[in-house]
C-alpha cells in the first residue's frame, strides 16, 4: 500500500527537471515523514545514491525521518514577532500544549506587522495574546 | 451593495473569511481583492471607496448603514496611502488577484506585448536605462545581469525568480505573489523573451502556502498568454539559506541547499549549468511598468543618486501603523518610523530599528536621518536588504538580539564555509560569556598542549575584542551573505547599546 502510493508520487514527477524536492514534499505530506526505506525507493527511482537522498532529507527542516502524529502549532519567533512580544507567550503555549501538541518555532510567516503570529496547517492566526494562543493550542 | 475585502493571507489570519461570509449573508456582493497594505486596519472593508477597519463580524450592521465608528474615510485619500508612489503595487487593494479581466483592465500585458514586438537587446537596453537594481538586497543592476545571460552562448537558458522571502520583517514578495500574481508572471515572460530563456521557475517558501496556491492558479490561467514559455512554482523546504541565489539553484536541482562558490556566476553557469537570470520578486514585478511606453525614463526619474525608482518598504514589528509603503528612494527613517508609522504600537519610546532582515544592522534613533539609499546605508555599516523595517521599543534587550542573530546563523548555516559554520557557534558562546559577565577560562585554551593560549581567564574587554575579531573574520571570510552579514546586527548592537552586554 505504502509502496503503491510512493510509486504514484514518483510517477507524477517523472517528467520534471530536478524532481527530488517536489517528491519529498509529496511524500512528507502523504506519510508524515520520509523514512529510510522510502529514501531507498526514491534513490533508486531517480538513479541517486541513498546518501544523496538522505543528505537532502536531513538538510531541510520540512522533512523528517520519523512521523510525529501530534498536531503542530508553528509559532513565529523571528525578530519582528519578538518585537511584538512573542517570547512572553511561549511559556503559556507550552504549558497548554503539554505532550499532546507540538509547538515548533518558525522563522517568519510574513505577518510581521501584526504579530505574534502562528500557523496550524494552512490556517494562519495573528495579533495573538496569551489567551488567544492558549485557545488555539487547546483546539489544535 | 458591493463590499470589498482582501484575501491576502494577513487579512485571512485576522478573520477576513468570516467577515466576508457575514457580509454575503447580509445580502452584499463580496469582492475579494488584494490588500491595500494598511495592516493595522486589516481586515479592512471597502464600501464605495470608504474604508472601515479593523472590522469584526459584529461591525457588519453598522458598516452597512454607514454609522460605523471604524470609518477611515476615502481610502485613496488616507494619509498612509496618498503620499505613496505605487508603481509595483499600483494594483494593491484595487483588483481581484486571479481576475484576468481586472488585470487587463489595469494595463496588464501591455508591457509584454510591447516587449514581444521588440528585440531582446532593445528590451534589455530599456531595463538598463531605467536604472533598476536587484531588489533582493545586493542591488546589482538588472540590465547588466540580463545582458550577460543574453550574450552567453547556450541553447538552453533559465529565468529564476527568487521568492524565498525569509527575512523577518519583510512581506512585500508575499503580498505581490498573493495580490498581483499576473504582474510577476508578465515580468518573467518579458525577462525570458529578453534573454532567450525557455523556462522560468519561481522558488518560494513552504511557509507561504497561500502564495503558492495563488501563483499556481495564476500560471494556469495565463498559460495561453505566456506560451511557449514553461513556468513553474517550486516550493522550498524551510531552509533560510536557500534565499541565497546559488543555494536556491541547488535546491531547485534537488540538492542540499549548499552555497556555490562564485565564479562561475549564475548568469553564465546557473541552473543545471545553463545561463540563468536570478532576480527577486520585486525586481521582476517592476519590469512590466518599465516596459510601458516611456516607463523606463519615468522610473529613472525617481529616486536618488544611484538608487533609482521606487522601493516597496515594509513597516513591521512594534510599529503603530505597520504595512507596505512604496515610495521613491531617499526617504528617511525618521519619516518612516514616526510620520508614517506613528511610532511604536506599544506607545513606548523607539529604541532601535533593524533594517534589512536578520542580517541587517540595528540603527539607533540618533541615525534616523539616514536616507533610504543603497550607498548611504553601506557607508553607515548597514544595509537596505529587502526593505524590511522592524521597530523595537525600549523593552528590547539588544544583547539578547545579538545572540539571537548568531544563533540563527549557526542553525541556518549551510555548512560549506568555516567562518559561518564554526564562527557563528563560537559567536554564541562568546556572547553568552560576555553577557554572563563570568570570567571563565576557555576549556580548550586550558589544555596543556595549547602552549600559546593565555592561561588566565579573559576579561570582558578581551572577550569583546575577540568577538569583534571573529565578526571581521566572518564578514570577509564567508562565502555568502549569511555568514558575511550576521556581524552587522551583532556589531551594531554592541556599538550602540554596550550597556545591554554587561
Amino acid at each position: 500500500m505504502t509502496n503503491e502510493r510512493l510509486q504514484e508520487i514518483l510517477a507524477r514527477h517523472g517528467q520534471s527537471e530536478g524532481p527530488l524536492l517536489p517528491i519529498l514534499h509529496d511524500v512528507q505530506r502523504a506519510f508524515g515523514c520520509v523514512s529510510p526505506d522510502m529514501q531507498q525507493v526514491i534513490a533508486q527511482a531517480l538513479n541517486l545514491s541513498r546518501a544523496e537522498v538522505h543528505g537532502v532529507v536531513s538538510f531541510y527542516h520540512d522533512f523528517t525521518e520519523e512521523a510525529d502524529t501530534r498536531p503542530c502549532v508553528q509559532l513565529c519567533r523571528a525578530e519582528a514577532c519578538q518585537a511584538r512580544g512573542v517570547e512572553a507567550l511561549v511559556e503559556a503555549a507550552e504549558a497548554a500544549a503539554g505532550n499532546r501538541v507540538r509547538i515548533s518555532p518558525v522563522y517568519c510567516l510574513g505577518l510581521c506587522s501584526v504579530g505574534p503570529a502562528a500557523r496550524i496547517g494552512d490556517a494562519l492566526h495573528a495579533r495573538l495574546n496569551a489567551a488567544s494562543l492558549v485557545k488555539l493550542v487547546e483546539a489544535a | 451593495m458591493i463590499v470589498r475585502i482582501s484575501d491576502d493571507s494577513l487579512a485571512l489570519a485576522l478573520g477576513a473569511d468570516g467577515l466576508a461570509s457575514a457580509f454575503a449573508a447580509a445580502g452584499c456582493v463580496v469582492e475579494r481583492v488584494s490588500s491595500w497594505g494598511m495592516h493595522w486596519l486589516e481586515p479592512l472593508v471597502e464600501v464605495d471607496g470608504i474604508g472601515y477597519g479593523p472590522a469584526t463580524v459584529d461591525d457588519v450592521p453598522a458598516i452597512l448603514d454607514g454609522t460605523s465608528a471604524l470609518s477611515i474615510g476615502p481610502i485613496t485619500e488616507h494619509p498612509f496611502i496618498k503620499p505613496q508612489q505605487r508603481l509595483t503595487f499600483a494594483r494593491a487593494g484595487k483588483t481581484r488577484p486571479l481576475s484576468l479581466e481586472d488585470y487587463a483592465a489595469t494595463g496588464g500585458w501591455a508591457g509584454l506585448r510591447r516587449a514581444q514586438a521588440m528585440s531582446g537587446e532593445a528590451v534589455i537596453a530599456e531595463v538598463t536605462q531605467s536604472g533598476l537594481r536587484g531588489r533582493g538586497g545586493a542591488g546589482f543592476p538588472a540590465g547588466i545581469k540580463w545582458n550577460t545571460v543574453a550574450k552567453a552562448p547556450a541553447s538552453r537558458k533559465y529565468v529564476v525568480c527568487n521568492a524565498d522571502e525569509g527575512d523577518s520583517g519583510t512581506f512585500a514578495d508575499r503580498m505581490l505573489m498573493e495580490g498581483d500574481p499576473f504582474q510577476l508572471i508578465e515580468g518573467l515572460a518579458i525577462c525570458a523573451h529578453a534573454v532567450g530563456a525557455q523556462a522560468a521557475y519561481i522558488y518560494t517558501r513552504s511557509e507561504y502556502p497561500h502564495a503558492i496556491a495563488k501563483l499556481r492558479a495564476a500560471i494556469e490561467l495565463a498559460q495561453g498568454i505566456i506560451a511557449p514559455l514553461h513556468m513553474e512554482v517550486r516550493e522550498g523546504a524551510g531552509a533560510y539559506v536557500c534565499g541565497e541565489e546559488t543555494s536556491l539553484l541547488n535546491s531547485i536541482e534537488g540538492k542540499r541547499g549548499v552555497v556555490r562558490a562564485k565564479p562561475p556566476l549564475p548568469a553564465l553557469e546557473g541552473l543545471f549549468g545553463c545561463p540563468t537570470v536570478v532576480n527577486n520578486v520585486l525586481t521582476i514585478a517592476a519590469i512590466p511598468h518599465i516596459l510601458f511606453e516611456g516607463g523606463a525614463a519615468e522610473y529613472a526619474a525617481l529616486g536618488v543618486d544611484r538608487s533609482l525608482g521606487t522601493k516597496p518598504i515594509q513597516l513591521a514589528g512594534n510599529i503603530k501603523h505597520g504595512g507596505l509603503y512604496e515610495t521613491a528612494f531617499g526617504i528617511s527613517l525618521h519619516d518612516l518610523v514616526y510620520t508614517i508609522g506613528g511610532g511604536t504600537a506599544s506607545g513606548r519610546p523607539v529604541k532601535a530599528v533593524q533594517v534589512g532582515g536578520p542580517l541587517g544592522a540595528y540603527i539607533p534613533p540618533a541615525q534616523f536621518d539616514l536616507p533610504f539609499d543603497y550607498e548611504a546605508y553601506a557607508r553607515a555599516d548597514a544595509l537596505i536588504g529587502h526593505g524590511g523595517v522592524v521597530v523595537l521599543d525600549d523593552g528590547a534587550d539588544m544583547g539578547r538580539l545579538a545572540r539571537f542573530a548568531m544563533e540563527f546563523c549557526a542553525v541556518e548555516s549551510c555548512g560549506k564555509c568555516t567562518p559561518c559554520r564554526i564562527g557563528s557557534t563560537r559567536g554564541v558562546e562568546l556572547l553568552d560569556r560576555i553577557r554572563a559577565g563570568a570570567k571563565v577560562l576557555d576549556p580548550v585554551g586550558a589544555l596543556p598542549q595549547m602552549h600559546n593560549a593565555p592561561k588566565l581567564a579573559r576579561t570582558a574587554d578581551q572577550d569583546i575584542a575577540l568577538l569583534e575579531e571573529l565578526c571581521e573574520t566572518m564578514k570577509f571570510g564567508s562565502l555568502c551573505a549569511l555568514g558575511g552579514f550576521t556581524p552587522y546586527p551583532v556589531l551594531s548592537a554592541l556599538r550602540h547599546w554596550p550597556e545591554d552586554f554587561q
